[in-house]
């Protein structure tokens, strides 16, 4: 490759190598993006952490290309959104063309008022060099590259682990292990845990290549183009002057054949033109599939991103979901290890991130089901949606080239409590409980986006002076500490006040003067009430930590 | 004259979608076109608007074929 080049991290014999087997708080197999993240989430909130990863580098090729709104966020609060964002391509609109002609284009632009844009395009390596980069910035992360882990033994209260070196083995145990390796897991398989699902037949080819283009920057979807009949094609630009490709293959292809520099370059020029200059950064021919293990939870062993659940890649729900498990896993492991909540805390995890999954997996089995359909009737009715949508609104709704990756709403959760005020207004993007918080603009100490008042611990957001200086003391100093975040009003000790400059923390929290929300570590709602009640708030927190 | 609905006014586009093709699971080709036929008609009864049943044929018929 001509714009990147792999980074290489040395193998250090670890001190554990040479006593009996070490036993660590948690144990994370795979240094991947989740992770990568969810030890750098652990580590922020003073949980040690050892990093086990088979390889010594990131991410060969671009893989995981398209970052969501949710996942900026996340990473903003790990410490690297603001390196992503600077180095990738944002963008937000699509076009889906059908044949020769565009059928229609959407943009995802959402509501100004937001710190993050829809989408930020950037190989997955630059991801994870600037994640690696954070771990070695955090005392608390230990990576251990060429540690490739061989053996699992799951116990009651801890798991052991037979770990190869270029050194030989060693043994490690650890109270918790959370298992990030992968599509295919190998600590999945050591388990004799299966992804249950489905798997699609079809194959695409991956071309990356360097071009100097005058291409906007947009997504552009090709249903049935004349430069690749009967198949789809996709385009989506990254960083350094890399675009992406992925061609529909079919089932029929030979992955390996359909790897080779001569079988890309006449599929390139056709969709080119014989002009065009570039060359080929990476590519890769891939199969895919929708499927996840049954519960993300088995004793003291926990899955995250691709190792607990799979999904096509139409609509980027693949990372993006990793950093939601992840988000989702850090602050209940650290309360549970902390001893302030039981271990039925992570079932939550389980149920929180088993909805989740499967409507991401929902949502990308249509669009994949669209894009392939496997009948001649389904055929039918795909290509009469896209010779309808030129001219028909309604039938833009009904063409699936990826429906693009949203945060969960987990308005199912035991975690959250039910409004017991009824007047919230109801309807899309309303904060019920469940909801990730929405951002907006405000003013403060800590600079000029909402999310940034709400990245450590429980929050409570009080419009106006809705808390007691007396109240706001207690909560602080309660077992599961709470801050107070205030939009407006008077200063209070203690109490971090905000200015809604805009009015849009108030729209879109639909508060008047007196409403309080209560939010978890992860930033999404767990409850919300019209006036401030300590005894709510101490129940709220104790239901949304299983402490009930 | 009552005009044909082109806007959205599916409350779950997906959803109506997979119920759609998941209709025809396991059909033949042949059988397939007959539950669409089947289909239509039925739809056609509840719209019942002679008006409307016009202006869709014509926008179906549209862009397939020679001009009708």
């Amino acid at each position: 490759m001509k714009t990147y080049t792999n980074p290489i991290y040395p193998y250090v014999r670890s001190r554990d190598q040479d006593a009996g087997p070490a036993r660590h708080a948690v144990v994370v197999v795979g240094a991947g993006p989740i992770g990568l993240a969810v030890a750098i989430d652990l580590a922020q909130r003073g949980v040690p952490v050892v990093v086990l990863d088979e390889d010594e580098t990131v991410s060969v090729g671009s893989r995981a290309i398209c970052y969501a709104k949710r996942a900026l966020e996340i990473l903003d609060r790990l410490g690297v959104g603001q390196r992503v964002v600077d180095k990738g391509i944002g963008w937000n609109v699509g076009k889906v063309f059908f044949h020769d002609a565009l059928a229609y284009r959407f943009d995802l632009l959402p509501e100004t008022g937001h710190r993050r844009p829809a989408f930020v395009n950037l190989q997955q390596y630059w991801l994870e060099e600037y994640l690696v980069d954070r771990a070695r910035e955090l005392p608390a992360i230990d990576v251990r590259w060429k540690n490739r882990v061989e053996q699992v033994a799951p116990h009651r209260d801890h798991v052991e682990l037979v770990v190869d070196t270029p050194d030989g083995p060693y043994t490690l145990r650890c109270d918790w292990l959370i298992v990030c390796d992968g599509a295919r897991s190998p600590v999945r398989r050591m388990l004799g845990l299966e992804a249950e699902g489905q798997v699609f037949r079809d194959r695409f080819l991956i071309a990356d290549i360097l071009m100097q283009s005058d291409f906007p920057t947009e997504r552009w979807f090709w249903f049935d183009p004349p430069f690749h009949p009967h198949q789809s094609v996709l385009l989506h630009r990254q960083a350094d002057d890399v675009w992406r490709i992925d061609f529909q293959l079919g089932w029929d292809a030979d992955p390996e054949e359909e790897k080779k520099p001569e079988r890309i370059l006449p599929r390139l020029r056709a969709m080119l033109g014989p002009d065009a200059r570039f060359e080929i950064e990476w590519a890769s021919v891939y199969t895919f599939q929708c499927r996840r293990l049954q519960s993300f939870r088995h004793g003291r062993a926990v899955f995250a991103g691709d190792a607990a659940h799979v999904v096509s890649p139409f609509g980027a729900r693949g990372a993006n979901s990793g950093f939601q498990d992840t988000d989702n896993l850090a602050w209940k492991l650290e309360l549970v290890l902390a001893g302030k909540a039981p271990e039925r805390l992570l079932d939550t995890y389980d149920a929180e991130r088993t909805v989740a999954a499967d409507e991401n997996i929902r949502n990308s089995t249509r669009a994949t089901d669209f894009i392939t359909p496997k009948s001649h009737v389904s055929r039918v009715f795909r290509d009469a949606v896209l010779g309808l949508a030129r001219e028909h609104p309604f039938a833009r709704r009904l063409v699936n080239s990826g429906r693009l990756s949203v945060p969960a709403v987990l308005s199912g959760s035991p975690l959250n409590t039910p409004d017991a005020d009824a007047d919230f207004a109801p309807g899309p993007g309303a904060m019920i409980p469940g909801a990730p918080a929405a951002d907006a603009p405000v003013t403060g100490p800590d600079g000029s986006w909402l999310l940034r008042y709400l990245e450590s611990g429980f929050t409570l957001l009080a419009f106006g002076n809705a808390v007691t200086p007396d109240a706001v003391e207690a909560l602080a100093h309660a077992p599961i500490p709470c801050r107070v975040v205030q939009v407006g009003g008077g200063p209070v000790p203690g109490v971090t006040v905000i200015g809604d400059t805009e009015g849009l923390v108030a729209r879109r929290y639909d508060a008047r003067h007196g409403t309080v929300y209560l939010l978890r570590p992860d930033q999404h709602v767990a409850a919300r009430w019209r006036a401030f009640d300590p005894a709510r708030v101490r129940a709220a927190i104790a239901r949304a930590t299983c402490n009930d | 004259m009552t005009t044909l609905v082109t806007d959205p006014n599916l409350p779950d586009p997906d959803g109506f979608y997979e119920r759609l093709i998941a209709m025809h699971h396991g059909l033949s080709d042949a059988e397939s076109a007959l539950v669409n036929a089947k289909l239509v008609l039925l739809l056609a009864n509840h719209v019942g608007d002679p008006d409307v049943l016009v202006q869709a044929m014509a926008a179906a018929r549209r862009g397939v074929g020679p001009p009708a």
